[in-house]
This record gives C-alpha cells, structure tokens and sequence, in this order.
C-alpha cells in the first residue's frame, strides 16, 4: 500500500487511538454535522453523471476544483439526507486531500474506509463509501489531465 | 399522502405499521422498536425514542463463517434487547427499509412471527417531525428461548436455486440493471462487487427491489405491486419464487412484499446471491438486459 497523505494518516491515527466504537462514532458523526455541499459556483442540480458516485445508495457526488498552486479542492454533494457516513467521510477527504496535488490523491486506495470507519463494515456497506475514494481518484486524474 | 395502510389491499395488513401506530405506542412494552441501517453512524446520530439498535454484521452473522447467527446468538440478542416471545418487535431503518426487512427476515429463520414493519421507516418518521433522540435504551435481559434456526421454509441455498433454474420456476433478481446485465463489472473505478462474473442467474427477471416503494419510502398499494410482480413478472398465486441480490439485503426487502403483502407463501430468499452464484464454478449465467419477464 503506498504511504497516505500525511494529514489522512493523522486523521485515522486520532479515529484508531479512540478507546471504543461509540467514542468512534461519535467523532465520525460529529465530523459529518460539519458536511457542507458542493457551492453553486463548481455545479448545479441536476449533477452531471461523470460527477457521481458509483455504487453509493447516498446519491454522492465529488468534484475537484484546480488551484492555481497546482492542488486541487475537493467537493462533494450527498443527496440522501440520511447518509451520514457519506457525509462524514466528505469532510475527512476534504480536510485530509484538499491542497494536496491530485496525483498524491490518485494514490490513495478504497481500502481505507476500513480503517476510517473499523473492520465490521460489511461488504455490502462499504461499497458506497470505497465508491466515494475511487471517484475522488477520478475527479483528481481529471484534474491533473487537465493541467 | 399515501394511503392508509388497511386500504392498500394487502394480503396481511397487519405486518405494516403506520408512524402514528409506533408513536401511539411508545410506552408500552410489549412492543420493542428495532432500528437497522445501512449506515452504521445513522442510529448513534439519533433514533426514534426507545429503539434499539440491531447492527446486520455485528449482530446477525456469524462472525467466521458466512452465515447467520445460531439459536444461541439469537438468543443472547434476544436477551440483550429485553423482548420475550410475546414482544411485539416493530423494525424500521433507512433506504426505504430496506435492512430493517432484512434484520426482519432473519429474525423469521426462528420463528419470531410477532414481527413488523415501520412504513416508511425512520426518513418519514424524521420528517413528520416526530422526536428523535441519542439516548441509548437499556431494557431488563429477558430469558429468550429460541428454537434452532429453520432455514427450509424462507432461505434458498446453491443447490436448491440451480435444481429452481433446471426446472424453470421463477426468480427475481432485485439488483439495478447494470448488475443485472453484468456491464457493471467492468466499469473502471467501480467498488469490488465480490464476483468474477457479471450477469444474473439464467431465467431470473430483474425487477429492482425500490420500485416496490413509493416516493416517500412507504410501500405502494396492492394493486400497484401486482401490476409488476403477477403482471410484468407472470407470477402465479402457487409459485415456488426464489429472488436474490448480490448478498441478500434487497432482495428481502421484495421477499417482505411478496410474502406479506401480496401473499406469496412459498417464496425463499437466496441470501448467497450474486456473490455466491457469480463466483461459483460452472454454474450457468445469462448477460446483457434480456429474460426479464
């Protein structure tokens, strides 16, 4: 596994120092209440399809706005209002990957949603939320080929 | 605004429960309210007052094999959420219910019948304006006695599905239609979906497990789900149904429908599903959109 970006690697070490899962959830959900939308001026509903989230039941959406000092923002939009952990893992990958340069964020593997959100995710749920990595993958390639 | 649920038409009402049904029995305890997502922050990040929490990976499945839990598992969860065999459990979660009727089904593998659902589960609940809160319940142990877990009757196994594809009774694939076709696949970026092959079972009709709901989340009349499922589908009143996903959580959502509120008493949900059947070796598979009904 290539190294992660160090404020990802920051932020999961804080979530894995945490005693127990409620502590966990907790910091997860709190970090969600936090969750802002994408603003007007990067997109507009409907969202384009090349935006989206493939296999998130969230309905989430990402986008990677260049800068000029060569890193990029990230956006996201998370259209079920119930999706919590879609919205938490928003502001994680915002927080840890906005201002890095998209190549280190086209590095960064699905699988961290384990460590993000613990082991007992079942396949099933974290489909949606590996999903949300892999587009950030995407809207950040897009953004370097744009360069 | 939906219908009330007693005049949709179905053929065992009494397995649906309205928002006003749980909130006019908040105190009472026979009934024990069972909160189960899809998202493991949602109940921590508030429930309905008095729910419990009943968790599909750490609660219902064996934590080595893949399967469910055995009688004592179902017990001890029993015994944690304080319900006897009289307990009255009202299930309810998010996306339309669509893991509550998946905690639901497991929980009919032992014969828990005083079991129902919450229409509309917690979004219509959330947005009627009703309270929500963080506290978590505790409630006195109970001394749950369960029965082995019967699978015969509401389960599919591998071998049972392929004798079901030889002799050409129906199944539902509940799965989207790019699952369905066995596109998604090969879709770049696409999260691991757990099979080496895509596509679905031979015969099956694909019939997306959300269309069984409304808008708001409840489910659609009677009349609206025999227009799909006995008019598009074909199925008949004494159809041997198999129906499937890719692990098993949508389709029980259209095993809930077909056995509550349409009648349908021999239908069985393969819980090894896609990620089963696409892995297997030299099981027959059919691709692209055709075979529906």
């Amino acid at each position: 596994m290539p190294d992660l970006p160090p404020k990802l690697l920051d932020l999961i070490e804080t979530l894995e120092t945490l005693p127990d899962r409620a502590d966990r959830i907790q910091m997860l959900i709190d970090l969600a209440e936090r969750f802002e939308g994408v603003p007007e001026r990067i997109a507009v509903r409907p969202y384009p399809e090349e935006n989206r989230v493939k296999g998130c039941e969230s309905e989430a959406f990402v986008w990677a706005e260049p800068r000029d000092d060569g890193t990029v923002k990230l956006w996201y939009a998370v259209e079920n209002p119930q999706g919590v952990s879609a919205q938490s893992l928003a502001v994680i990958l915002d927080r840890a990957l906005s201002g890095s340069p998209p190549r280190e964020i086209a590095r960064v593997p699905s699988d961290v949603v384990y460590r993000i959100f613990g082991r007992e995710l079942s396949m099933g749920k974290s489909m949606g939320l590996m999903g949300m990595i892999g587009q950030t993958r995407v809207a950040a390639r897009k953004a370097l080929a744009g360069r | 605004m939906a219908m009330e649920i007693e005049d949709r038409g179905y053929a065992h009402p009494e397995v649906l429960v309205s928002t006003d049904w749980v909130a006019a029995r908040h105190d009472d305890p026979d009934v024990r309210l069972v909160e189960s997502n899809e998202d493991p922050l949602l109940y921590a990040s508030g429930h309905v007052p008095g729910a419990v929490e009943v968790d599909w990976t750490r609660d219902l499945n064996d934590p080595v094999r893949r399967d469910y839990l055995d009688r004592a598992g179902f017990e001890a969860l029993m015994r944690r959420i304080g319900a006897t065999r009289d307990t009255t459990l009202v299930f309810y979660g998010d996306k339309n219910n669509w893991w509550a009727t998946y905690a639901f089904w497991v929980f009919q593998l032992f014969g828990h019948d005083r079991a129902k659902v919450m229409d509309g589960g917690r979004l219509k609940w959330k947005e009627e304006g009703r309270p929500m809160t963080k506290d978590v319940p505790s409630y006195e142990p109970s001394d749950y006695a369960a029965p082995d877990r019967d699978d015969a009757r509401w389960r599919a196994f591998r071998d049972q599905v392929r004798r079901h594809v030889e002799s050409n009774r129906p199944l539902i694939d509940v799965r989207s239609p790019p699952e369905y076709s066995g596109e998604r696949l090969h879709m770049e970026d696409y999260p691991n979906e757990g099979a080496l092959r895509g596509g679905h079972i031979p015969g099956a009709a694909n019939v997306p497990w959300a269309r069984a709901a409304a808008e708001d989340g409840t489910f659609k009349p009677a009349a609206e789900l025999d227009a799909i499922y006995r008019g598009e589908c074909g199925l008949a009143d004494d159809d041997d149904v198999v129906v499937y996903c890719r692990i098993g959580e949508r389709s029980s959502h259209t095993w809930f429908v077909l056995r509550y509120l349409l009648g349908f008493d021999r239908v069985r949900n393969y819980d090894g599903s896609w990620t089963e059947w696409g892995n297997l070796v030299g099981v027959p598979i059919e691709k692209g959109a055709g075979g529906a009904a």
